[in-house]
């Protein structure tokens, strides 16, 4: 059970009030109709699946209905930072001391 | 006598109230303050169950959450059974009944027991991999009676009387265990005005003080601990949660405490009072001061009653009163397991040897043991237990320094008791549920708790500090750093002075040797409740398993419920040395929640019988309980499935419901579809790149049908919506798929077009729908409002008007699923339930029947009208459904799915299309799911040509419909598939459009 | 508001706006009519906890931008109430005003003035805004006295301690299996909002969880709820 900050209600929660919804900073494409097969299938199905650091949306789904993005090391489950839609992480590679 | 072994005097009991308790169909009698534990052992109950594998005779070998054998079902009547209670942690009330899990037919004599000896050498580690796996199928007639021997308790037959709960608490400082560690954490962390929760698994707080004959600023442990309880009682900031044991160790510092609240009163729970509670616990610090177990040494025969382990002895004489024999040897690696001794020589019982395994244990403990007369063996072992029901004996030898050798011939020591201890093993359990791993102290001869990214901190014996002044200290300073760490000003609580005596090391030593090699030794066993022995973990090791993790699986060692708190290091110990290797290269298995077992009740809670889920209802609901509907579950709402008359069959009710409907007008309560209020200057643009057809160019006061598809082109949903003005539109949705379907449209808003400038909310609640069907709903719609123009030319099919129905302001929007002429009348919901009842009123004149979702599903089937998710399955796009006309390809921007539906699989021949089917014999409705074949008689496999997704009898028709996807269905209309059935029969059907009833519409065009 | 304003707002082609009541004579039935039919009316003494349906109010759902001042002044003008920050509320005599969202309020006030008050805000209001009447779809549920905080605890994961959650604060969250929205009005009193449709559930979910504290269906008389002290005592199991 994750407890997770959101950063539009200013406060952790509690996982229950939450959906994940994948890996974040993925765009769709701005023309799909020129996309080849293989791109559109890149962006439809292909998905990063790191051991550490996953940059993620969630949403805040029993609370104040906003997407916003994680940053969570997949082998500790310690979420680093969270941040609102269109917000760059700042964490994005481990420090010595979160290395798990 | 009763209870022979009670001393006269001491113990934390109430002399003054006696119980009586029952234990295998007997009955006893015991004391207030009492486990039933340390009543059996009062009353001299030596055999209290028979081991899982070879059934030998157990009796209780600890006196905690550790305790291997003593594991038993309660409960007085079939409702209130409980299994698998561990009697040292179940006080005793008056009344109990318990009963072992073990031992059929009986626990004096046993069939395996007699079995178990001879086929003893026949029952290796993996034997029921090896031997129960063939043939097959006779492992159903094994299983019955090896469980039925084994004893796993058994669940009741009865629903449980009492209620369970859940509490959802938040706190800056979590401690667990109020032992001496936790009580000095409590009371740092609880000055500097945190919120502090202290969880302790026993009655009585205090942990070892409480079995402890040492002084704290000079007076008696058990002082200290009622003043230290007493200050922490005082705080508003404080919670006590004695009979709580923390089983679990999430993520994020979540943790779950099992609180036994009413277990130590009776067999039920008083009435209003949840019986056990789980505390859901957020802490932003936590403290494990779970302190440790004592670990009994391996050596032969040692699972005889009689048994057990050193500090459990102490703990039965100091705390309930209880000297569980007459003659005591104590054999120990440790200065810590003299106090056995002394407390057993003190309780005026006889201690025959003190086996002391070091050859170099020579100070202030030894010095009193022989200031007090007793016999002390030095640099000597026991290496094997004798008697057949009880220990009588114990077999003595001299060891040499290292530990792997015996020297000289053996002695017989006459004893009736044999304590054993081989050092602490840390209680690492908690720390390791979130999966960090323990790690290997040499000099404390055990596990520590590893490194961890959770807020957590450890105090006392769980980090093998195991001197009380240590852990006094140790706690004080880390519950101020955990509350400082929180954000409070902790200062150290002052630790009480402690008399300290010296300790000489203690010997790392985990499995006595014996004269002969441990696989021909008398059994020695490592873990009690799975029966693995020393020599069952060799022979594992010799077959090639060499991961721990690997060993425990095949010899099952851990695998009790007991999860081998006594055995694990003994175990990994005979691993590592068989394996030639350190106990840290061999590693150690992880420990995961929960700590012991939890009822079924607590992790429940509330959430059962008709609290189980919510339960929606629209705003008529109560008028359809009052005329007999019977009701569907759809996405949690409770839909009337249909609505029949007294005797009549449930398709008796469907023919009338869809002839009512197609003949004069029938009446749905469609309140239950998802609706979406979408606002905004770029709601219309929104809303054509979400859906696959055209918006554009809706105008106000008109609907649309609408499909949804995901970005792969496959439709997840549909529905009609509405133009209620320039910016402002309402969207329906399936029932099921409402809160998916805003939560959808809220993604692509917050995610890929903030830009747009658009508001959605949901107002399902909002609105009560109801649909009138018929030739004749335009008549009863016309009684009850005089400001509709409903004339066919100015109410057009697929437009919407405001008005007043009975009175109330409503929008009715002329959409049809049934292909009927068709209203959908919206009002407030407060008011849904009056427009209804006026419908009826006006309606009897019409024959007005209210119909369910079947008969609407019938009714649209037969129009061939699609449900998302029924003729649906997220492999099938529009063009797949024969829905072309609802996608617009052209459209300025590329929808969603609209690339999706292009791939190359998307367009490829031979895709599963929808179509309809007509049986050959119109009196068979295909189930839904059966498959087409082409020829039924071609040898398997039989090439599958798609399932059926709606299949009913159609009143209206004469005779049964289906629809179904059929590889290239599209241009195969007029053929014949079969659907070979699972009751052997084939049904033909014939191929044909999905339309089966007024294919030009002409009907809801009237 | 002038007849002109009124009539202009009520015909705009941009935005339907509808008066949702029935003039006169139509019974309205609120989302828990069923179970205050049903409920016994006999209180126990000394109630540990009381419960009752704040029915049939207006619930309008405002979008906006808080950053954009002709919203704020806007809301600010037409209900007397500044726009509540992050979790938090604003209240008068007849309206509250809670944040529900960045962008999302909740005002909640007597019920015959949706229309009124749409109208109102609409006129107030300028840039990209939404006004929504949910009144028929969620109702007002009142939890008070010394054990309330103990049955939100049995019922919410969210932490409802004093030092957490003050008087004035808003939280949406888990209910049992269903979700509320949490606003704290006294010192033992809280106000839910609950979606029709869960209402009942709700309901029982509260009931259910009160049953230990003796709990009285009826709104406490002036100061029935305020014993804090009594509350701290008979709280063993809080923290």
């Amino acid at each position: 059970m994750f407890y997770i900050y959101c950063p539009y209600c200013g406060e952790h929660r509690e996982e229950e009030e939450f959906h994940p919804k994948g890996q974040a900073h993925l765009s769709r494409p701005t023309d799909p109709d020129a996309c080849s097969d293989e791109e559109w299938g890149d962006y439809l199905y292909f998905r990063d699946n790191p051991r550490g650091l996953h940059h993620e949306i969630w949403v805040h789904a029993i609370g104040c209905r906003k997407f916003f993005n994680a940053t969570r090391d997949t082998q500790s489950y310690e979420i680093l930072e969270t941040y609102r839609m269109g917000d760059a992480p700042r964490v994005t590679h481990f420090t010595d001391t979160q290395k798990s | 006598m009763t209870q022979p072994n009670r001393l006269d005097n001491g113990g934390r009991i109430d002399r003054s109230k006696h119980l009586t308790f029952e234990f295998n169909g007997r009955r006893y009698k015991g004391f207030s303050g009492d486990t039933l534990a340390s009543a059996l052992l009062a009353n001299g109950v030596d055999v209290i169950g028979r081991s899982f594998k070879y059934s030998r005779p157990r009796g209780i070998v600890a006196a905690g959450a550790e305790e291997p054998n003593a594991v038993f079902q309660l409960g007085a009547t079939e409702a209130t059974q409980v299994p698998n209670v561990r009697a040292t942690q179940q006080e005793l009330f008056n009344g109990l009944v318990s009963q072992p899990t073990s031992g059929w037919p009986n626990l004096q004599f046993d069939f395996l027991g007699v079995f178990g000896s001879i086929l003893g050498r026949m029952l290796p580690p993996g034997f029921y991999y090896k031997t129960f796996m063939f043939p097959q199928a006779a492992w159903e007639t094994y299983e019955k009676y090896i469980r039925k021997a084994a004893g796993l308790g058994r669940s009741p037959r009865d629903p449980d009387v009492d209620t369970y709960d859940h509490l959802n608490q938040h706190t800056d400082v979590l401690i667990v265990g109020a032992g001496p560690a936790g009580l000095s954490a409590a009371l740092s962390a609880a000055r500097s005005g945190a919120r502090v929760i202290l969880a302790d698994e026993q009655a009585e707080m205090g942990g070892a003080l409480l079995d402890s004959r040492e002084t704290l600023n000079g007076k008696p442990a058990s002082n200290w601990v009622r003043d230290a309880l007493k200050e922490l009682s005082g705080y508003d900031n404080v919670l006590l949660l004695p009979r709580a044991t923390v089983n679990g160790y999430h993520d994020h510092n979540f943790l779950t405490i099992h609180e036994r609240r009413t277990d130590h009163l009776g067999d039920r729970a008083p009435a209003n009072q949840s019986r056990q509670r789980l505390h859901r616990v957020r802490a932003k610090w936590v403290i494990l001061a779970t302190g440790a177990h004592e670990r009994p040494l391996v050596y032969g025969n040692n699972d005889l009653p009689g048994c057990m382990l050193a500090s459990a002895v102490s703990t039965y004489i100091n705390r309930y009163a209880v000297a569980p024999g007459r003659r005591l040897v104590l054999m120990t690696t440790n200065d810590n397991a003299y106090r056995a001794a002394f407390d057993w020589q003190d309780a005026g019982r006889e201690v025959v040897a003190i086996v002391d395994t070091r050859a170099y244990a020579d100070g202030a403990w030894q010095d009193e043991a022989n200031r007090r007369g007793i016999k002390l063996l030095k640099g000597h072992a026991v290496i094997d237990a004798q008697g057949k029901m009880r220990v009588t004996g114990a077999v003595v030898a001299g060891l040499n320094t290292d530990g792997t050798q015996l020297t000289g011939k053996g002695e017989v020591l006459n004893c009736d008791t044999l304590a054993s201890s081989g050092g602490w093993s840390p209680a690492v359990h908690l720390s390791c549920h979130t999966g960090s791993r323990p790690v290997w102290d040499d000099d404390v001869i055990g596990f520590v708790p590893g490194k961890t990214v959770q807020k957590q901190l450890t105090a006392g014996a769980v980090t093998g500090c195991f001197s009380l002044a240590d852990c006094l200290a140790d706690g004080a300073r880390i519950g101020a750093e955990a509350a400082t760490n929180a954000g409070f000003n902790a200062e150290p609580a002052a630790a009480p002075s402690v008399r300290c005596r010296p300790e000489t090391r203690p010997m790392a030593l985990f499995c006595v040797p014996h004269y002969k090699p441990n696989s021909r030794a008398p059994k020695q066993f490592v873990d009690f409740q799975t029966d693995v022995t020393a020599a069952g973990i060799e022979l594992a090791t010799r077959e090639g398993f060499e991961s721990i993790e690997h060993v425990k699986r095949y010899t099952a060692m851990g695998f009790g419920t007991d999860q081998g708190k006594l055995g694990n290091i003994n175990g990994m110990a005979v691993a590592a040395k068989s394996l030639n290797q350190s106990i840290p290269e061999t590693g150690t298995t992880i420990f995961r929640p929960n700590y012991t077992p939890v009822t079924f009740g607590a992790i429940a809670g509330r959430h059962c019988n008709d609290l189980f889920e919510p339960k929606r209802y629209s705003a008529m609901h109560e008028w359809h309980v009052e005329h007999g509907a019977l009701f569907e579950e759809v996405g949690q709402w409770k839909r009337p499935w249909y609505f029949p008359k007294p005797n009549e069959s449930m398709q008796q009710a469907l023919d009338r419901e869809c002839l009512a409907t197609r003949n004069s007008v029938g009446i749905l309560d469609a309140s239950t579809l998802g609706k979406i209020d979408i606002q905004g200057k770029d709601a219309r643009e929104f809303i054509g790149r979400i859906y696959t057809n055209a918006w554009a160019k809706l105008a106000v006061g008109k609907c649309r049908y609408g499909l949804m598809c995901k970005e792969d082109g496959m439709v997840f949903d549909d529905g009609v919506t509405s133009c209620l003005a320039e910016d402002h539109f309402l969207m329906t949705t399936t029932t099921g798929g409402a809160a998916g379907v805003l939560e959808w449209l809220e993604f692509y808003h917050q995610t890929e077009w903030p830009e747009l400038e658009v508001y959605m909310n949901t107002v399902t609640d909002h609105w009560a729908t109801m649909t009138i069907a018929g030739p004749n709903a335009r008549k009863l719609l016309s009684e009850l409002t005089d400001d509709i123009d409903l004339d066919r030319d100015n109410f057009k099919f697929m437009d919407w008007r405001q008005g007043t129905v009975a009175g109330v302001p409503a929008r009715v929007f002329r959409i049809s699923f049934t292909g009927e002429l068709s209203y959908e009348i919206n009002v407030q919901a407060n008011y849904g339930l009056h427009v209804w009842e006026k419908l009826f009123e006006h309606g009897a004149k019409y024959d007005l029947t209210p119909y369910g979702t079947e008969t609407m599903h019938i009714l649209r089937a037969e129009k061939g009208f699609i449900i998302a998710g029924q003729d649906t399955d997220g492999s099938v796009h529009p063009y797949d459904l024969g829905m072309s006309w609802a996608v617009k390809e052209d459209k300025p921007f590329s929808f969603i799915g609209k690339r999706g539906m292009k791939r190359e699989d998307c367009v490829r021949d031979n895709r599963k299309q929808l179509v309809g089917l007509k049986t050959k014999d119109p009196s068979i409705v295909l189930p839904e799911g059966a498959q087409a074949v082409d020829n039924p008689n071609h040898p398997k496999p039989v090439p599958m040509l798609g399932h059926v997704t709606s299949s009913y009898y159609s009143a209206n028709l004469g005779r049964s419909i289906a629809m179904g996807v059929i590889k290239n269905g599209h241009k195969r209309m007029g053929e014949t598939v079969h659907y070979p059935l699972v009751d052997g029969r084939v049904v033909e059907a014939e191929i044909c459009s999905t339309i089966f009833l007024d294919p030009k519409g002409e009907r809801q065009n009237v | 508001m002038s007849e002109a304003i009124n009539k202009a707002v009520l015909e705009s082609t941009q935005i339907a706006i509808m008066e949702q009541l029935p003039e006169t004579g139509v019974p309205a039935r609120s989302p828990l009519a069923h179970q205050q039919q049903t409920a016994s009316r006999t209180a126990p003494e000394n109630p540990g906890v009381y419960l009752w349906e704040s029915a049939l109010k207006t619930h309008l759902a405002l979008r906006g931008d808080a950053n954009n001042a002709d919203f704020a002044n806007g809301v600010e003008a037409a209900t007397g109430l500044a726009l509540p920050e992050v979790l938090q509320s604003n209240h008068n005599n007849e309206w509250a005003l809670s944040w529900i969202a960045p962008d999302e309020w909740l005002l909640t006030g007597p019920g015959d003035q949706a229309l009124a008050m749409e109208m109102s805000l609409r006129e107030q209001l300028g840039g990209h805004y939404a006004v929504i009447n949910v009144g028929g779809g969620q109702t007002l549920v009142r939890l008070a006295g010394p054990r309330a905080r103990s049955v939100l605890m049995k019922s919410c994961p969210y932490d409802v301690h004093d030092r957490n959650f003050p008087v004035g604060k808003v939280v949406n969250t888990v209910l049992g299996k269903s979700q509320a929205t949490l606003r704290r009005v006294g010192d033992d009193e809280w106000e839910l909002v609950v979606r029709r449709s869960f209402a009942d559930y709700i309901w029982r979910w509260l009931v259910d969880a009160s049953q230990e504290y003796r709990l009285s269906l009826e709104q406490p008389t002036q100061g029935a709820s305020k014993n804090r002290a009594g509350r701290l005592q008979a709280s063993p199991v809080e923290n």
